[in-house]
């Protein structure tokens, strides 16, 4: 139902346009699909993600990184996704400053729910990013497992 | 004649004496609170100024009766990770100096020496009779090799009054499991690095790099202290414990999100030589009372620890993240806060999606050395507004205390790094 209401909102503008091509329906399906992976990445983000990196996405100083327009976040999407598989205990820098808590890999997740709250996150918190797909999460959770 | 010379000296003297008296001594009489009592909330009577803005990881520091402070940073500015800073008669302080290339936490001044801790070691200065640091470059290593993890690697320290330097070595984990923090990972069996962190150890303050070896494992199943302070009415260590974290996050289906955000309890303990607080095995539950036993270990949320673990001394709201702990001996207060326990609570983020708290000094009554009374917010409103609370996105966090020679408050903010010194105006 919600999906539902999502797609309408989605397309509303667009209206006119349907009206005068009923027969091409195609760029309908393709925005409605990042928007409801959004949708989607959105719970999966609340449930598995919020408590550290925060409602806000800014993370908390010192501890956890934020997710506002970091290098990890709007780069490549193969250590994006590996972020996630993998979880993060490297000490290294994020842009500039050391944060000193532990993500611990989130494997347990399904390729959907990866691709859904990359997705989510690299258009929020003020990021603006093409989509994770979940082919794009296959193919790294494929080649993670043979290291 | 001998009279009048005595006449004619006198003045002499007393203007010789007057200009000794007050290079020695700092002059605290014209300390006023700042207008808006520097941003704070207080209970009536009380007033606050902002020492300095020292814009650095400001962590524990400690004054002089000479109006000096030295203020450990977290992270060393312009290559100096203790300030010095000298106050002026009106209570306002300006950056004199600084010394010591490493960040750390742990400053502490006893018996003509100065303490400062780095991530994995403890240093000493001796002090010249104005308090002064004879020579900074040139510390002596007292000791070296504790280990460090990425968390909770700070180093706090404290002495009592027989020569002997009690230090925290936090846990690199939050709860000893396979897979820190990781969903439904079970703890290390044992929990074996508890033989060299997750405790309190005991050295002697004059003995040169000392380590494990030469120290004594004074107290066990600490997760992370990060305030102490010695108690002088019953002689007795007391720490505060940063309680685990993320109970929900791990055992979605043992905790709900308000739960975790309650639990467990950020908890004052009062140490003998031998006690265990049972960390990572339990956790104390201060809504019903109990120690309970861990998830990791086979818990549930109901299920009671073993008996031999210490009871807290007093117990508060999770997460808030207890960074300094001082027991008030000064005259300046009314009576009631004499002897009792200000905690410095630098706040939280592990109440999300809750609303966060702390961000604040809290007053613990105490009677005969032992919590007495509930606790009370004695200084609130470090993070801007309530709203700035709940977001856990405080302006300034509150960690280090100190008490000053007249007897008033010093906090360290380790944010944005303002010094705050907290003042009774009423007579
Ligand atoms: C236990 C707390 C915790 C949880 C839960 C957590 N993270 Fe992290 N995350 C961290 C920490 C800490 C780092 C950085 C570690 C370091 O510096 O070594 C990090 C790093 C990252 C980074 C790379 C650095 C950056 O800021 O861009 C991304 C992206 C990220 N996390 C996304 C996520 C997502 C998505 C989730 C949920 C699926 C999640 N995290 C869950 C703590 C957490």
């Amino acid at each position: 139902m919600k999906k539902a209401l999502v797609i309408l909102f989605l397309i509303a503008p667009f209206c006119p346009l349907l009206i005068q091509a009923q027969s091409k329906p195609k760029p309908k399906t393709k925005v409605a699909g990042t928007s409801a992976s959004i949708a989607r990445g959105s719970k999966v983000y609340t449930q598995y993600c919020l408590s550290c990196h925060q409602a806000d996405g800014g993370g908390v100083q010192n501890m956890n990184p934020p997710l506002t327009k970091t290098t990890y976040v709007l780069g490549d999407k193969t250590r994006l996704i590996k972020v996630v598989l993998n979880g993060f205990t490297q000490a290294v820098d994020i842009d500039g400053q050391s944060y000193s808590n532990n993500m611990a890999p989130h494997d347990f997740l399904k390729d959907q729910e990866i691709a859904d709250v990359l997705t989510y996150v690299r258009n929020n918190f003020t990021n603006k990013a093409s989509a994770v797909k979940l082919a794009e999460v296959k193919a790294v959770r494929a080649g993670n497992k043979k290291k | 004649m001998k009279n009048k010379i005595a006449k004619l000296l006198l003045p002499v003297a007393a203007i010789v004496g007057s200009i000794l008296f007050a290079a020695l001594k700092y002059d605290s009489s014209n300390v006023v609170a700042d207008a808006d009592n520097a941003g704070l909330k207080l209970p009536s009577g009380f007033g606050a100024l902002v020492v300095a803005q020292t814009g650095a990881s400001a962590r524990h520091l400690a004054v002089t009766p000479q109006g000096d402070i030295y203020v450990k940073l977290a992270r060393p500015k312009d290559g100096k990770g203790i300030l010095t800073l000298h106050e002026e008669s009106n209570g306002k302080a300006t950056i004199t100096g600084g010394f010591g290339n490493y960040g750390g936490t742990g400053m502490y001044i006893k018996k003509g020496y100065m303490y400062a801790s780095s991530n994995s070691e403890v240093f000493r200065y001796k002090l010249d009779e104005n308090n002064h640091v004879i020579s900074p470059d040139k510390p002596e290593i007292i000791i070296t090799g504790l280990k460090m993890g990425r968390q909770h690697e700070t180093k706090s320290l404290v002495l009592d009054n027989n020569d002997n330097v009690y230090v925290n070595i936090g846990a690199w984990f939050n709860s000893c499991q396979e897979h820190d923090r990781g969903l439904h990972s079970m703890g290390i069996p044992g929990c074996p690095i508890l033989d060299s962190m997750g405790g309190i150890w005991q050295f002697k303050a004059n003995k040169l790099n000392q380590s494990y070896a030469e120290g004594v494992h004074y107290a066990i199943g600490l997760r992370n202290v990060v305030g102490l302070d010695w108690n002088q009415q019953n002689n007795q260590l007391f720490v505060m414990q940063h309680g685990r974290d993320q109970l929900h996050d791990i055992f979605p289906e043992m905790f709900t999100t308000k739960q975790n955000a309650e639990l467990p309890a950020e908890c004052m303990y009062a140490l003998r030589k031998g006690d265990n607080a049972g960390w990572p095995f339990m956790y104390y539950d201060q809504i019903q009372h109990k120690k309970i036993l861990a998830p990791e270990y086979g818990g549930d949320g109901k299920k009671e620890a073993d008996a031999k673990f210490i009871d807290p001394a007093a117990a508060y709201p999770g997460h808030m993240a207890p960074n300094g702990l001082l027991f008030y001996t000064g005259s300046m207060f009314p009576e009631k806060y004499k002897n009792g326990a200000f905690i410095a609570f630098h706040g939280s983020w592990n109440r999300a999606p809750e609303p966060q708290a702390g961000y604040f000094v809290v007053f613990q009554p105490f009677k005969n050395g032992k919590p007495f009374g509930e606790w009370e917010v004695f200084a609130d409103n470090f993070s801007g507004s309530a709203d700035k609370t709940a977001r856990g996105r405080a302006d300034h966090r509150p960690c280090g205390l100190a008490q000053g020679k007249d007897g008033s408050l010093y906090v360290t903010d380790d944010s944005k790094g303002t010094i705050y010194r907290i003042i009774y105006n009423k007579k």
